[in-house]
């Protein structure tokens, strides 16, 4: 299990490093093996920063994460390492990850290393062709290849197999179709779910919603370094409590009913509360609530004490 | 009038050999009509909006015509098609929103496109202003950097630039795909505002996420490998989707509500061939379920419904 306990990261910006920028705060949820879990939310939400923070990319400076209640900050030396082969990373855009100049068995080969005391040939040959296997990909397709003589596809499906090089448990995925084509694109989703039936845990870092909703079991919607609102994929779509929630519903591009002015509230864009945590920071913020089983809204609304707001109605059903 | 261009060819020189971008489409897209265009990653969309506007020294025109409200556009010669460029036909390049160069304060850059292009600023000052208004963009937005702009911001930004001198016809060119849904959302809809305000008269919107054109375009056109699969009226091209190629994409589209556990998608099988040295006949005919031995002719793009146009021996 990998958890989340109250995570924040705050970036220091400007000139001299003398402004501080709170990216996330209180990040509060886990994962478990065998399920994707979806973090959703707009450009500059602070998706990346808790996949970053996740794969010990960058440091927790609130809070803690956990790997098996451990906290990984304090991981050091082998058990480091054993970290990293056990919770791996694949990002946006195929073609930049992937150094240019390696073909793909080099650039696979690289990660030998990590593992302890080092692989036999034989193991490791083995080891690829699995990894290769089960993205749905032959070695003699794409080993002897360079990244520009593969498609968008199969450059994405070669990096997830090279996550799974090593003892991989969890995968954060960040936004690693938005790139794709839509044909393209469902057989990537297609994979991560026959990853997660192999007992993968997968984060799915996305903005769009309908892909969230197709491969995951748990949502959770991150709004300006905030959970707004949690749950099963199913309840948070059906039954949005947050009006952000809503909104972003709205917005969805479906295919066989047209965009409506809609029942939203003119409001949602403007959610008082979250608008205070840029200026406030510490104060105004509601507590999350658990309105249904395991389904966790964080709105002031709730409480009918939203100072700014007469327009976003909220039906809690708790 | 509107749009007709007639067996358009436009291939990239290469060193080894010409690619077959452009082989042969013919459409039309009249006047007052949006018409969404869109296609896998490679398939010639936005090399089918450039040669609208600019031809440049890796691009040949091999053949075909462009007719624009009446007038035949000189694609093929640089220098006579500036008259027309921004006047009569405009486009939003895609990634435009990420060229903005980021050492100019808006208001810099507008006046100095606008001197590029030969025609005085002090003119449409106020005009500028009360369209930047309208797409919800205080004045202020002149005195900012790009960098302080958020993505949906830009882009409205690009999109007014870009019609400022109300052309005929504008070529939008991938100008939702790194916005997130909200801002899509407002996007896509200060497009269609634009045609209803008369800013533009007709608009080739180009992505490859079907479910925007599906919110936003009057007509929806395919394309593969370099030629036109089919066109009709979106909601037509949706209900009745006659090329098979067509019909795969559409059924690959998770819409909301699938979900993984309950219905598995599939996608397209195989890749789309190379247009270095494209497969004689039908180009789909690799990768198509129902191909045949009539499939090694190349199946002519033709009417089969009034609007509705597709290419595709099987299609009836
Ligand atoms: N290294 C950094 N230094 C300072 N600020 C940063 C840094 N990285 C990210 N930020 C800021 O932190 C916030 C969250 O960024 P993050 O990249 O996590 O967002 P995101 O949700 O992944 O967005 P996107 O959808 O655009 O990828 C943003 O305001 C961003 O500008
Ligand atoms: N300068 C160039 N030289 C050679 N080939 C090119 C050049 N530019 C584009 N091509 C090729 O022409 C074809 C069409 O490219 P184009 O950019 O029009 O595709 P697109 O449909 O816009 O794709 P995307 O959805 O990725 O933007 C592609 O196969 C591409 O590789
Ligand atoms: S012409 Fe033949 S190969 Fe091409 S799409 Fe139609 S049936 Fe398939
Ligand atoms: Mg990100
Ligand atoms: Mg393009």
């Amino acid at each position: 299990m990998l958890t989340l306990e109250r995570a924040s990261k705050t970036y220091r910006v400007g000139a001299f490093g003398g402004g501080r920028l709170v990216a996330v705060r209180d990040a509060d949820f886990s994962i478990a093996q065998g399920e994707v879990v979806s973090l959703i939310g707009e450009s500059g939400s602070g998706k990346s920063t808790i996949g970053r923070m996740i794969l010990r990319l960058i440091s927790v400076n609130g809070g803690r994460i956990t790997l098996d209640g451990d906290d990984i900050a304090a991981l050091r030396g082998p058990a480091l390492r054993a970290y990293y082969r056990v919770v791996q990373g694949v990002f946006q855009d195929p073609f930049s990850s992937f150094n240019p100049i390696f073909k793909v068995d080099h650039a696979f080969s690289l990660l030998r290393g990590l593992h302890g005391g080092g692989l036999a040939d034989e193991a490791w040959r083995l080891r690829v062709d699995e990894a290769l296997a089960s993205v749905g990909l032959e070695g003699g397709q794409v080993l002897h290849k360079y990244p520009h003589q593969l498609s968008g596809g199969q450059l994405q499906r070669v990096l997830i197999a090279r996550a799974l090089l090593l003892d991989t448990r969890f995968l954060v995925a960040d936004e690693i179709i938005s790139m794709l084509d839509a044909s393209t694109r469902i057989d990537v989703l297609n994979l991560l779910g026959d990853l997660k039936a192999r007992g993968l845990g997968i984060l799915f870092i996305t903005h769009d919603l309908s892909l969230a909703n197709y491969i995951s079991e748990r949502a959770i919607i991150l709004r300006r370094g905030r959970v707004v609102e949690s749950g099963p994929t199913r309840a948070v779509f059906e039954n949005p409590l947050h009006p952000y929630t809503q909104q972003l519903l709205g917005a969805v591009p479906r295919l066989h009913e047209k965009w409506g002015t809609g029942p939203r509230s003119g409001k949602a864009d403007a959610c008082c509360y979250h608008d205070a945590i840029t200026t406030t920071h510490e104060t105004g913020l509601p507590a999350m609530v658990e309105a249904e089983p395991g389904h966790f809204v964080g709105c002031a609304n709730l409480y009918g004490v939203c100072p700014g707001d007469t327009g976003a109605v909220v039906r809690a059903t708790a | 009038m509107g749009l007709e261009v007639t067996d358009l060819r436009v291939y990239y020189r290469t060193l080894a050999g010409d690619v077959k971008a452009l082989d042969g489409v013919t459409v039309a897209v009249a006047e007052g009509e949006i018409m969404g265009l869109a296609g896998e990653s490679g398939c010639g969309k936005s090399t089918f909006g450039n040669s609208l506007i600019r031809i440049d020294g890796r691009m040949r025109h091999v053949g075909g015509r462009v007719i624009l409200d009446g007038i035949e556009l000189p694609i093929a010669d640089g220098d006579a098609m500036r008259e027309f460029r921004y006047k009569l036909v405009s486009i939003i390049p895609q990634y435009a929103m990420s060229a903005l160069n980021p050492t100019r304060r808006i208001g810099r850059m507008i006046d100095e496109l606008l001197e590029s292009r030969g025609v005085r600023h002090q003119e449409l000052r106020t005009e500028l202003r009360r369209r930047l208004l309208l797409v919800g963009l205080p004045e202020a937005v002149l005195g900012r950097y790009p960098i302080e702009l958020s993505g949906g911001m830009k882009q409205r930004v690009v999109m007014v630039i870009s019609t400022l001198l109300d052309p005929s016809l504008l070529i939008a060119d991938e100008i939702t795909s790194a916005l997130d849904v909200s801002t899509q959302k407002a996007v896509s809809q200060t497009l269609v505002q634009f045609r209803d305000e008369g800013f533009v008269r007709s608009m080739i919107v180009v992505t490859h996420d079907v479910s925007i054109l599906y919110q936003v375009s009057d007509t929806l056109a395919i394309m593969y490998a370099g030629r036109l699969a089919e066109k009709a009226p979106t909601e037509e091209l949706m209900e009745r989707p006659l090329h098979p190629y067509t019909r795969l994409l559409i059924s690959s589209l998770p819409e909301m509500g699938v979900r993984f556990e309950e219905e598995r998608l599939a996608g397209i099988p195989g890749a789309p061939p190379s247009l270095l040295n494209p497969p004689t006949g039908c180009r789909f005919r690799t990768r198509c379920p129902l191909a045949d031995a009539v499939c090694e002719e190349q199946p002519p793009f033709v009417e089969v419904a009034p609007g509705h146009a597709v290419a595709c021996w099987k299609a009836t």
